[in-house]
């Protein structure tokens, strides 16, 4: 049977992934964020999971506006890095894991998820910048990938406890696969950040504190959020916060927090949480 | 159902990408998004009116593309941010120099806000 050993709550702010490429790790402003992750790649090195699912948002690379799905899952073999406008980062290809991509398709959509089935999809900063932070790419990656996209860049968007079931879903739908695979989940996006208005920059190091403490002792109480609430507090882009309850739902209650980090120096709060099941 | 949007009460400054934004920026974003293909980058870089010519813009965006002025794009033509962050990387404007402009500030100003600007 198919298995979740661990999840993976963590920002996927852009510029990480340039300063990554541009070798800026050592820089002082930059030290702390790539600092953070070491842990947590120890963590996963030792852990040593078959496949990350990745909960992310497409920010205009695979998917545009004419037709963007609310839920969608990738099915394909291996995933290209996508050109969002600047050009392709120079990393491998993301390998897929198409049997389980169709499998879990399956069991969601027969549990009332319908989801949307991509079988060419390249993947961006959403998706790269919590891979590359967290698993080594050369020559390749260690681990095979599900990407989930969730659309919380085009209001309507999905709930917070929808999404929260959605992880529940997917938890029982990794349980319910005959194969013998242990996986991760990553649930990606955040923490306080505006992109837009006047009010461009805000953050709310408060919020965003408290929702790293949640997103591990109650996420009941973050799923009564409402999208309003968010936006509200830690401003419009922080939305995307709804996507770590998808990681925490598909998780059990029996947890052992690994690492957690928080820094805040630009626009964005980039916040860690690494939670290891214990059974 | 609980509502998750009360559109009675405006957060300041902000503003919320929803169907009426989409329906608004539909023709900016589809143009913006073509800048994800490096020959149109390309295309564009060599001579932007006629790479302007080919898509359905309207003067006003027009307008504000010769003037990078990305602010009006977003506020006022229903762009998307992560859309018109291609434009305004193509022409040499990173993210923080469309929120300087979003905060009617100049770069310099915008960025002795910030607690660490060596992260960029
Ligand atoms: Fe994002």
């Amino acid at each position: 049977m198919a298995k979740i050993v661990g999840g993976i709550g963590t920002s996927h702010v852009p510029s990480i992934g340039k300063a990554y490429d541009m070798g800026q790790q050592e820089e002082p402003d930059w030290k702390p964020v790539f600092d953070a992750y070491k842990p947590v790649q120890k963590w996963l090195a030792e852990l040593k999971p078959d496949v990350a699912i990745v909960v992310y948002n497409d920010h205009g690379s695979s998917m545009f506006f004419d037709k963007y799905p609310t839920f969608a899952i990738g099915a394909a073999d291996s995933y290209p890095i996508g050109d969002e406008g600047w050009g392709p980062r120079p990393l491998p290809d993301v390998p897929g894991h198409p049997e389980f991509s169709w499998r879990l398709a399956e069991e969601l959509v027969y549990n009332e998820f319908d989801m949307t089935v991509c079988q060419e999809l390249s993947v961006e900063h959403g998706f790269l910048v919590p891979m590359n932070l967290c698993f080594p790419h050369e020559p390749t990656w260690p681990v095979k990938t599900v990407p989930i996209a969730v659309n919380v860049i085009q209001h309507p968007l999905p709930t917070a406890t929808r999404c929260y079931k959605l992880g529940q879903a997917i938890r029982q739908a990794v349980e319910a696969c005959e194969d013998d695979l242990r996986v991760v989940i990553f649930g990606t996006g955040g923490m306080s950040h505006q992109l837009n208005g006047t009010r461009f920059g805000h953050l709310n190091t408060d919020f965003d504190n408290d929702f790293l403490e949640k997103i591990e002792a109650d996420p009941i109480a973050l799923t009564n959020l409402t999208h309003q609430q968010i936006m509200e507090e830690a401003g419009a882009e922080a939305v995307e916060l709804i996507m770590w309850l998808t990681m925490r739902g598909a998780l059990s209650d029996d947890l052992t927090r690994v690492h957690r980090n928080y820094y805040a120096p630009m626009t964005t709060g980039m916040g860690l949480i690494a939670l290891e099941e214990n059974a | 159902m609980t509502a998750q949007r009360d559109k009675s009460k405006i957060i300041p400054g902000t503003t919320i990408f929803d169907g009426a934004e989409s329906r608004k920026g539909y023709r900016i974003n589809k143009f913006a998004m073509s800048f994800t293909k490096p020959e149109n980058r390309e295309a564009f870089t060599a001579d932007e009116e006629a790479y302007m010519e080919k898509w359905d813009l309207s003067d006003q965006e027009r307008l504000f593309l010769r003037d990078r002025d990305f602010r009006g794009l977003i506020e006022e033509c229903g762009g998307n941010i992560y859309m018109i962050m291609k434009l305004g990387t193509c022409t040499g404007h990173g993210l923080y120099h469309v929120g300087a402009q979003l905060r009617g500030q100049t770069f310099e100003e915008f960025m002795a806000t910030r607690n660490a600007s060596g992260v960029r």
